[in-house]
């Protein structure tokens, strides 16, 4: 992975692991997660921040056991897609046994370092 | 409007032969279509060619005019990219081709070379087909983007790995007469059941192998068929694209397909056929669920029942509208770039009863082929036909 930012997505892991994690929104109400200019449901232009609520749940899960390369020393590995209410998310789900993750669970979204190249992954932890 | 006939298909077998260059599989593959045609190359107008990872797994950008010259044409040549639709994706760009009379006669194919990265690299190389910031970066897979979508679809519709596993075993079994494949072995529900995990609830058996090889076709205009006394019986008489959200956490379902739906909806009014005209069809089967999904957009089956649909016999190769008689991508292999292109190879041949598995589908006049990009944000289907 290079050592050049991606602006926007790194940003909002940088707001994620300072606790002040956000998500996009649209005059609509539409929501949407950077890097992002225009609204993927509606078009509009003028996206404004807003507080990404605390928890989400878990909609659905994988245990991944073939990762690619990226995750070799991290498998097996849960990854799931976690509905915030404007926005899914997806990430690891931490913190647990994988044999105890279930869809449905309640969620914090948090930053972890991936054990095989060190770079931050978009994590989960059940309440 | 002009039919746009299939004069011509030629697949070189799917498989692991790392060492083998891509412009030599396209090469073997496109002289197949030549001689299956009888359409001379000076007669070829343009080269349309799909192909997905191969600045990853041979480090070749440019591929047009690198197959082009490979297949021994001299003709512009242009690379379609759309993940594993890249192939169907050709084949539709020369469907609007001859129909719009841009072109009279087209050499259409894919090729992917795969197996030289390894089972890492290519499962590397098959993920940039996903939203790299918001999945990849999370670690997930394509295998595991599909168990995403499998464990959504038991929660929503219900079912189990069990009902999956039927269809990796039909699949198998189709495959065990096509020369061309690359699993021509049978297995049987235990051995899905019981393989090691990719990515729960999908094993080994549930995925598609890594492969690699080449696809082929001649595309011909009607008014060039008959001119030119070719023996050129099936048409592709309706295409059709459908879109998505790239990451499956944009997307209003994940446990279903809506650019399939758009894509058939679009390919069955271009074609003026429904569902129930059918006969057979090829479906994206990368992974088990996936031939679940396509069968429910494609309404080969209801939503919520196309889990039971290879269980019970109804897409087996007797069944009342069989599917993936070539093997699928699951057992026929998946040389991505070439897929979709496959496809329309296997349709042909199976509608002309020259393919292994025609007798199974001796009075079919109709038939279907279904690519999809990454987790289905693209994808395009073809309704093949019987016109001469």
């Amino acid at each position: 992975m290079s050592d050049v930012r991606d602006a926007g997505f790194d940003d909002w892991l940088d707001a994620l692991e300072a606790g002040d994690p956000y998500y996009l929104e649209c005059p609509e109400g539409h929501g949407s997660l950077p890097p992002r200019r225009v609204c993927p449901e509606c078009g509009a232009t003028d996206l404004e921040q807003r507080p990404l609520p605390d928890a989400g749940e878990l909609e659905t899960f994988t245990i991944t056991h073939v990762p690619t390369p990226a995750f070799e020393d991290d498998a097996p590995y849960a990854t799931a897609v976690a509905d915030f209410g404007p926005v899914r998310v997806t990430g690891q789900v931490v913190g647990i046994d994988l044999e105890e993750v279930e869809t449905g669970q309640t969620v914090e979204p948090d930053v972890i370092t991936s054990e095989t190249d060190g770079e931050r992954v978009v994590a989960f932890r059940p309440r | 409007m002009s039919d746009v006939r299939v004069a011509g298909v030629g697949l070189t077998s799917f498989g692991n032969v790392p060492e083998r260059t891509g412009r030599d599989l396209f090469a073997e593959a496109s002289i197949e279509a030549f001689d299956d045609s009888g359409v001379p190359r000076d007669d070829v107008e343009a080269v349309l060619y799909g192909n997905f990872m191969g600045e990853l797994s041979e480090h070749q950008g440019h591929q047009g005019p690198l197959m082009a010259e490979a297949a021994g044409v001299d003709a512009p040549a242009t690379r379609y990219e759309s993940a594993c639709a890249s192939g169907g994706m050709a084949v539709r760009e020369a469907v609007k081709r001859v129909r719009n009379g841009e072109n009279d006669v087209l050499l259409v194919g894919g090729t992917e070379r795969m197996t030289n990265l390894g089972t890492g690299g290519a499962t590397e190389a098959l993920a940039i087909a996903a939203d790299d910031l918001w999945e990849v970066r999370a670690g997930m897979t394509f295998p595991g983007a599909y168990a995403l979508m499998a464990k959504a679809y038991f929660e929503e519709f219900g079912g189990e790995h069990e009902d999956l596993a039927h269809v990796a075993v039909k699949n198998h079994e189709n495959a065990v007469p096509n020369e061309k494949a690359q699993y021509r072995s049978e297995i049987d529900v235990a051995d899905v059941l019981e393989a090691p995990q990719v990515a729960s609830p999908l094993g080994l058996y549930d995925s598609c192998p890594i492969s690699d090889g080449a696809a082929a076709l001649v595309i011909t205009s009607e008014s060039y068929a008959e001119e030119h006394d070719l023996d050129a019986p099936v048409a592709i008489t309706g295409s059709g694209q459908g879109g998505d959200r790239m990451a499956l956490q944009d997307r209003e379902y994940l446990a279903r397909s809506p650019a399939a739906r758009a894509a058939g909806e679009e390919a069955y009014a271009d074609a003026d056929v429904t569902a129930d005209d059918v006969d057979f069809a090829e479906v994206h089967d990368c992974f088990t669920i996936a031939e679940v999904l396509a069968l429910e957009a494609l309404d080969l089956e209801s939503t919520g029942e196309g889990i039971a649909a290879a269980r019970d016999g109804r897409t087996t190769a007797d069944g009342d509208h069989p599917i993936n008689l070539s093997g699928g991508l699951k057992a026929k292999g998946h040389p991505v770039g070439a897929t979709g292109v496959s496809q329309v190879a296997e349709v042909t041949s199976l509608l002309r009863g020259d393919h292994a598995n025609s007798d199974h589908v001796a009075d079919a006049t109709t038939a279907l082929t279904h690519n999809a990009g990454g987790t289905v944000a693209s994808a395009v289907v073809h309704v093949l036909e019987v016109v001469a």
